[in-house]
């Protein structure tokens, strides 16, 4: 059992206003990923979460019990923090061990956990090494072998990947999700990158200062954004947010539209621009387009085979079934 | 200084420094050895010639000679344990956030400031006298008998002020170091279910290692030569005469610089097992 439930949650720090009383439930065995730009207060709510902070008013169940004082150790969820937080005197052996031995757990079933974590992490041939020896990924799987032996009813992950080079995050995120299916715990994932938000979550828990702004799947979060902050931070390239006539005449005072969801043509189309930076991937290219009124640059993403360049005309015509409206205050409107 | 001519222009310019570093060891180090092997009296007779061995015989048969060892081990070793003790308790306690921190930091390191002459002096007339001193008032009050501390607890009370002086210096470098600790070790350790006092033993003892480190091995250094503080209080009395106490008797006192050099010897001789010692027992915390 993992199910975590905040009931108007709220912290202060002094008398500055962190996380307005919130209210968000994470039920067992799920994914959750809290995403939103840094300062948003998602490291804050996980820290809620794990008493390592003490909240301010509203309380926290954990299985269905009351946990709000609760000390972090009796709550039985693991961490692995941002910088891994690994002891740098112990070997790894000792490392994935500390939680046991503090728990009073019996060498012989200490011995088996760390054995069945070292394999199922491909840390066997490294159990009797220091962290300072250790690369950057691995260190990642010792924090996260120390979190699993504890056999916790919910994982807690502090942005684990931000330390990590591109192609060895996208690993880690693989990894990091196989884990999820095999084990099946809850899991609550910090991020700040909506790409391993999008790629990982069973749920995804937008927030802006420190207020919740949608909660849903990535794909609910991704078609249907509640309102233009979310719309703007899922997917990427980002959403082209367009103001004025353009949007009025869509009936909207906003309107969104991805960049994938254009009809590009260099000859005719709704609206004409001209061709800033073509950032060429292989598979797709991404234009920069100035000169469309309401939105400048817009950005376009084409097929990586259409040949066009700095400085060419293009037209674009928005899918119509595509379009995302918002009212004045950015909420959608359907 | 990647080619062959600014590597020797590098060693022209650093020659000066190393001749003067050079000199500034080897010329005391020559005359503490020359002198050593003679029968100088300054007073009775001057130089009267050379005796091989027999200073050094005679400096280690004297009957004050392995008492004067056993009390700078004992001053040695019980600052050493009072300092980082004490410097590991006041480190955590400065560390934690208070009002006034700056302030209260800088109380802390002042003893540092002061001369050993001259705390000597202040703990042994306004401290520890044992007709007007403030221990012998407290005592008092509490109905009991003033302890005479410099005849009756000679060598307790050196090695209180000595630590009292170098108390500030164990706090600064192990505040340093407790500074740097990673808050995320001490918080994963939290959620991994280590009480206070294990976080204590399992985090912060280990991370804190080479600084302790590097306290008992500068310290050593020093304490192994203080003078001041025994010149001024005991005057070398009731037991509290340490190696460079004795040599100082032996050549200003008893006027005998051949047996003052041998036991200057003896000195060196004693720092440098001392030295391996430490090195052997702390000194691995010094790599990696």
């Amino acid at each position: 059992m993992g199910q975590i439930k905040l009931n108007q949650v709220s912290k202060s720090f002094g008398d500055v206003e962190v996380i307005p009383p919130l209210d968000l439930t994470i039920e067992d065995g799920e994914f959750t990923v809290f995403v939103g730009p840094s300062g948003c207060g998602k490291s804050t709510l996980l820290r809620l979460i794990a008493g390592l902070e003490d909240i301010t008013s509203g309380h926290i169940d954990i299985d269905g019990t009351d946990a709000t004082h609760v000390p972090p150790a009796k709550r039985g969820l693991a961490m692995v923090f941002q910088s891994y937080a690994l002891y740098p005197h112990m070997s790894v052996r000792k490392n994935i061990a500390f939680p046991m031995k503090m728990a009073g757990v019996p060498a012989e079933e200490q011995q088996r956990r760390i054995e069945a974590a070292a394999k199922a992490l491909n840390l066997t041939d490294y159990l009797d090494r220091r962290p300072g020896q250790l690369s950057g990924g691995q260190r990642q799987r010792v924090a996260i072998g120390r979190a699993i032996v504890r056999e916790p009813s919910a994982f807690l992950f502090d942005e684990p990947l931000s330390n990590l080079d591109a192609a060895l995050r996208v690993g880690m995120r693989l990894e990091i999700s196989e884990l999820h299916k095999r084990l099946a715990t809850t899991m609550i994932y910090v991020t700040h990158d909506q790409v391993e938000a999008m790629t990982m979550a069973d749920k995804i828990v937008v927030l802006r200062a420190g207020y919740i702004e949608q909660v849903g799947t990535p794909l609910e979060l991704y078609y249907k954004p509640r309102n233009e902050f979310v719309a703007g931070f899922i997917g990427s390239p980002k959403m082209n947010l367009i103001k004025g006539p353009e949007a009025e005449a869509r009936g909207a005072p906003t309107i969104g539209i991805r960049p994938e969801h254009f009809d590009v043509s260099t000859t005719e189309g709704a609206w004409e621009g001209t061709i800033g930076v073509a950032e060429h991937l292989g598979s797709d290219t991404f234009l920069h387009i100035h000169g469309v009124a309401g939105c400048d640059p817009m950005t376009v993403r084409v097929d990586g085979e259409l040949s066009v360049k700095h400085g060419d005309r293009i037209f674009l015509t928005p899918q119509a079934d595509k379009l995302h409206r918002f009212d004045a205050q950015g909420l959608r409107v359907e | 200084m990647a080619t062959q001519h600014s590597r020797s222009a590098a060693r022209l310019m650093m020659a000066p420094a190393v001749v003067l570093l050079l000199g500034w060891m080897l010329i005391p180090l020559t005359m503490t050895l020359y002198f050593s092997f003679k029968k100088y009296l300054p007073m009775r007779g001057g130089d009267l010639g050379w005796v091989g061995f027999d200073n050094y015989v005679r400096f280690v048969t004297s009957s004050a000679f392995w008492p004067s060892v056993m009390t700078t081990l004992i001053i040695v070793g019980g600052v050493l344990a009072i300092t980082v003790g004490l410097g590991i308790l006041l480190a955590i306690l400065l560390n934690q956030p208070m009002w006034g921190q700056g302030f209260v930091r800088i109380l802390v390191i002042a003893p540092f400031f002061v001369m050993p002459t001259v705390s000597a002096l202040v703990w042994k007339n306004m401290f520890m006298d044992p007709n007007y001193g403030l221990f012998a008032h407290l005592w008092e009050f509490f109905g009991a008998t003033p302890v005479q501390w410099m005849s009756q607890a000679s060598l307790s009370s050196i090695v209180i002020i000595v630590s009292w002086q170098w108390l500030p210096f164990a706090t600064l470098i192990l505040l340093t170091a407790i500074q740097s600790l990673d808050r995320e070790q001490l918080d994963a350790a939290e959620m991994d279910g280590a009480p206070a006092t294990k976080r204590f033993a399992y985090i912060t003892l280990p991370h804190l290692g080479r600084a302790i480190t590097v306290v008992i091995l500068i310290q050593t250094i020093f304490l192994l030569s203080i003078f001041a503080e025994i010149f001024v209080t005991t005057g070398g009395a009731f037991g509290t005469k340490t190696l460079t106490y004795l040599i100082f008797q032996r050549v200003l006192e008893s006027q005998n610089i051949g047996l003052g050099s041998a036991g200057g010897v003896y000195a060196i001789i004693l720092a440098n097992i001392v030295a391996i010692f430490l090195m052997r027992i702390v000194g691995k915390n010094l790599d990696a």
